[in-house]
């Protein structure tokens, strides 16, 4: 297991796997009972629980060929419902860097961010052509590149998009907002003496 | 409040609600970065996933669920934070007691671990759910970075039809734009329609704003705002008041004001609703029937073709008439005061069918004791409806209220998804309350609008 997203995220490497469907909810990535814990770490094992257990072992996580790999490739809508953060930590717990797909929903997206993990899109014919190669050949080798805005592999290139600000954020390190937020405390405390609701809404 | 580099904005939390599921990873990365809660008295605590609704005594039958409220205690007690607990009085679903308590105002920007967060526009306030490390960023900064929103306004006219509540209408603006026809927009829900809904039912309306993808929704305030607020425990008063009010008055968008985007319906046209598929946007009026393949867009082919296995219903099959095992009202989306008295005008005097297990869940200890100060609960007990403790319950399922195989369910909640109740073949009708009521009279799915309503003895 490589580590966590640290720093700068600029190319993601490895081998991809295949979701397919519209609208995949986190229900489904992580079931609730899931949610009964007070740290993330045991969720890598329980990614996509329910929808494993259906399918015996036929899952794309399941498969031995999909085994190790980095990059996930879905279809539209992914991530809608719940903004249980444990969707992508459990996602990232299992072994997933990257995601790439026709579209993902806003909390989803933002809670990727917050933990290193790009989700660049591309058009649903690409998405799908792009399913289909990783399907017919499990073990070629994939790299996000978010400099060059692609997806490639030896054999092939796509190109991918993902907003200014979030590309600028993971290229340069910075998506961890904490610390650029704690930067601007004085602002907020000066805001916090402005507001109506605050202040007991006395004019000034 | 300041650009973020990256494009971002840094966005001010003016109130913060957290609960046990989606902080104690939030607190626990405060605490690894060495941060402490910025602001304490700008978040409000509360326990509502994973409390049984039967028994609340601690600890709790499960110890996971033990481990999760007594984190919470813990952090909230470390950081100086309010828990509105089991037994103070004020405790239930965050997006129950956060208005009843008056914490949510117009203006505010309200943020909360919790997708259904929309809730709180219904007050004028922009609000919307955050994952944990937000959550984290707003313990200690008080604000979070968020991209800018376009507008959605979707306006409203004409008045509902009797038997057609706020839950119809927000499942009938799901059905038409689609799940994911909110992503990238706030919607601003407007129109004659609209001023006419009660506070709770435009927390109703907002409430499942994100089931259509916007991450918020919100309604402008107006005198109905005010008077909802007027007297609760944190809204202003004395001199306050009227400052507040008049801040709040300037607040409202213009009726002419520009937005990105429009969308009008006609509130007379829409039915009891009822979704039958594995998505919210799968709806259909009561009088309609499942679609065919052909009746929809290629894009939504397959998911309807999941939905027909998961669901076991047929393309054609009238919805009206599909038989129903298990009852719920409740929830942060129909478990409030006003959701439990329409329920209770159409349980009144009836009987939940054979083999139906029914019950209700308030959203709140305000909204218990206020039912049964009101005998509600001697309505629904009469019925063969059981009366249990506030909690999200079988809204989804993280407490001991579940559906078990392949049982079907009507429920008053807000989500649909495969294996959202409990069991990971369990399948869920979502419609509105007095709807709920219906199918549990009969033990199948029934037009509310075909019972009469016996008036209060």
């Amino acid at each position: 297991m490589f580590a966590f997203p640290n720093g700068v995220v600029q190319r993601i490497s490895g081998t991809a796997l295949i979701i397919q469907g519209e609208d995949i909810d986190t229900d489904r990535i992580i079931p609730a009972r899931f949610l009964k814990c007070v740290s993330f770490d045991a969720l890598g094992d329980q990614v996509f629980a329910d929808d494993r257990l259906e399918l015996a072992g036929e899952h794309p996580f399941d498969q031995e060929r999909f085994k190790g790999a980095s990059i996930l490739i879905v279809n539209g809508n992914f991530g809608c419902g719940s903004s249980r953060e444990h969707a992508p930590q459990a996602l990232m717990r299992w072994g997933i860097r990257a995601v790439v797909g026709v579209s993902f929903a806003e909390i989803f997206f933002g809670n990727c961010l917050a933990l290193g993990i790009p989700c660049a899109s591309a058009s649903p014919d690409q998405i799908l052509a792009i399913q289909a190669f990783v399907n017919d050949d499990a073990a070629r080798h994939w790299t996000l590149d978010l400099e060059e805005m692609a997806l490639a592999s030896d054999q092939d290139r796509w190109d991918v998009t993902i907003d200014a600000g979030p590309r600028d954020m993971l290229r340069s390190g910075r998506w961890d907002a904490t610390s650029q937020l704690l930067d601007n405390s004085s602002k907020v405390e000066g805001l916090m003496n402005r507001l109506p609701y605050l202040n007991n809404f006395a004019t000034r | 409040m300041a650009d973020l580099p990256g494009g971002s904005t840094q966005l001010f939390v003016g109130l913060h609600l957290i609960h046990e599921v989606t902080s104690p990873q939030a607190f626990s990365g405060l605490r690894d970065k060495g941060l402490t809660v910025a602001c304490p008295e700008r978040t409000v605590a509360t326990v509502d996933h994973i409390v049984p609704t039967t028994s609340q005594a601690r600890p709790f039958a499960d110890p996971l669920a033990e481990e999760m409220l007594s984190t919470l205690e813990r952090n909230c007690a470390e950081s100086g934070i309010v828990l509105n607990g089991i037994g103070s009085g004020r405790q239930g679903i965050v997006h129950v007691i956060a208005p009843e308590l008056g914490l949510s105002q117009p203006g505010m920007t309200v943020a909360c671990g919790d997708s259904h967060t929309s809730t709180h526009g219904a007050f004028g306030a922009i609000a919307f759910g955050i994952g944990t490390s937000q959550v984290r960023d707003v313990l200690a900064s008080q604000s979070l970075a968020m991209n800018k929103l376009k507008v959605r306004r979707i306006l409203v006219d004409g008045r509902l039809s009797a038997g057609v509540s706020a839950k119809d209408l927000v499942l009938h603006v799901i059905r038409t734009l689609g799940v994911k026809g909110g992503v990238g927009y706030a919607y601003e829900f407007a129109g004659s329609a609209i001023e006419a809904l009660s506070m709770e039912e435009r927390m109703t309306l907002c409430n499942m704003a994100i089931e259509g993808g916007a991450r918020c929704g919100y309604v402008n305030p107006d005198q109905t705002t005010f008077d909802y607020l007027k007297g609760r425990p944190h809204a202003p008063s004395g001199a306050a008041w009227d400052a507040a009010v008049d801040w709040w008055r300037s607040l409202a968008t213009d009726a002419a004001a520009e937005v990105d985007d429009e969308v009008v319906f006609d509130a007379t046209a829409i039915a009891p609703t009822v979704t039958w598929g594995i998505t919210p946007g799968q709806g259909l009026g009561i009088d309609e029937c499942v679609p065919t393949l052909t009746m929809l867009d290629p894009g939504e082919r397959p998911i309807a073709k999941e939905a027909y296995r998961y669901m076991d219903l047929q393309p054609g099959t009238p919805i009206a008439g599909v038989p129903i095992d298990v009852c719920f009202i409740g929830s942060c989306t129909n478990g409030r005061l006003s959701d439990l008295r329409a329920a209770a005008a159409v349980a009144r005097g009836r009987h939940v069918a054979t083999g139906v297990k029914a019950f209700v869940v308030p959203g709140s200890e305000q909204v218990a004791r206020a039912a049964e100060a009101e005998g509600l609960d001697q309505v629904f007990s009469a019925a063969g409806f059981e009366w249990r403790e506030p909690g999200c319950s079988m809204c989804l399922a993280m407490n001991p209220d579940r559906l078990e195989g392949r049982q079907i369910s009507a429920s008053s909640s807000n989500r649909n998804f495969k294996g959202r109740q409990g069991s990971a073949s369990g399948r869920t009708l979502l419609m509105s309350p007095a709807m709920v009521v219906a199918a549990a009279v009969h033990g199948r799915v029934t037009d509310v609008r075909t019972l009469a309503l016996h008036s209060a003895s």
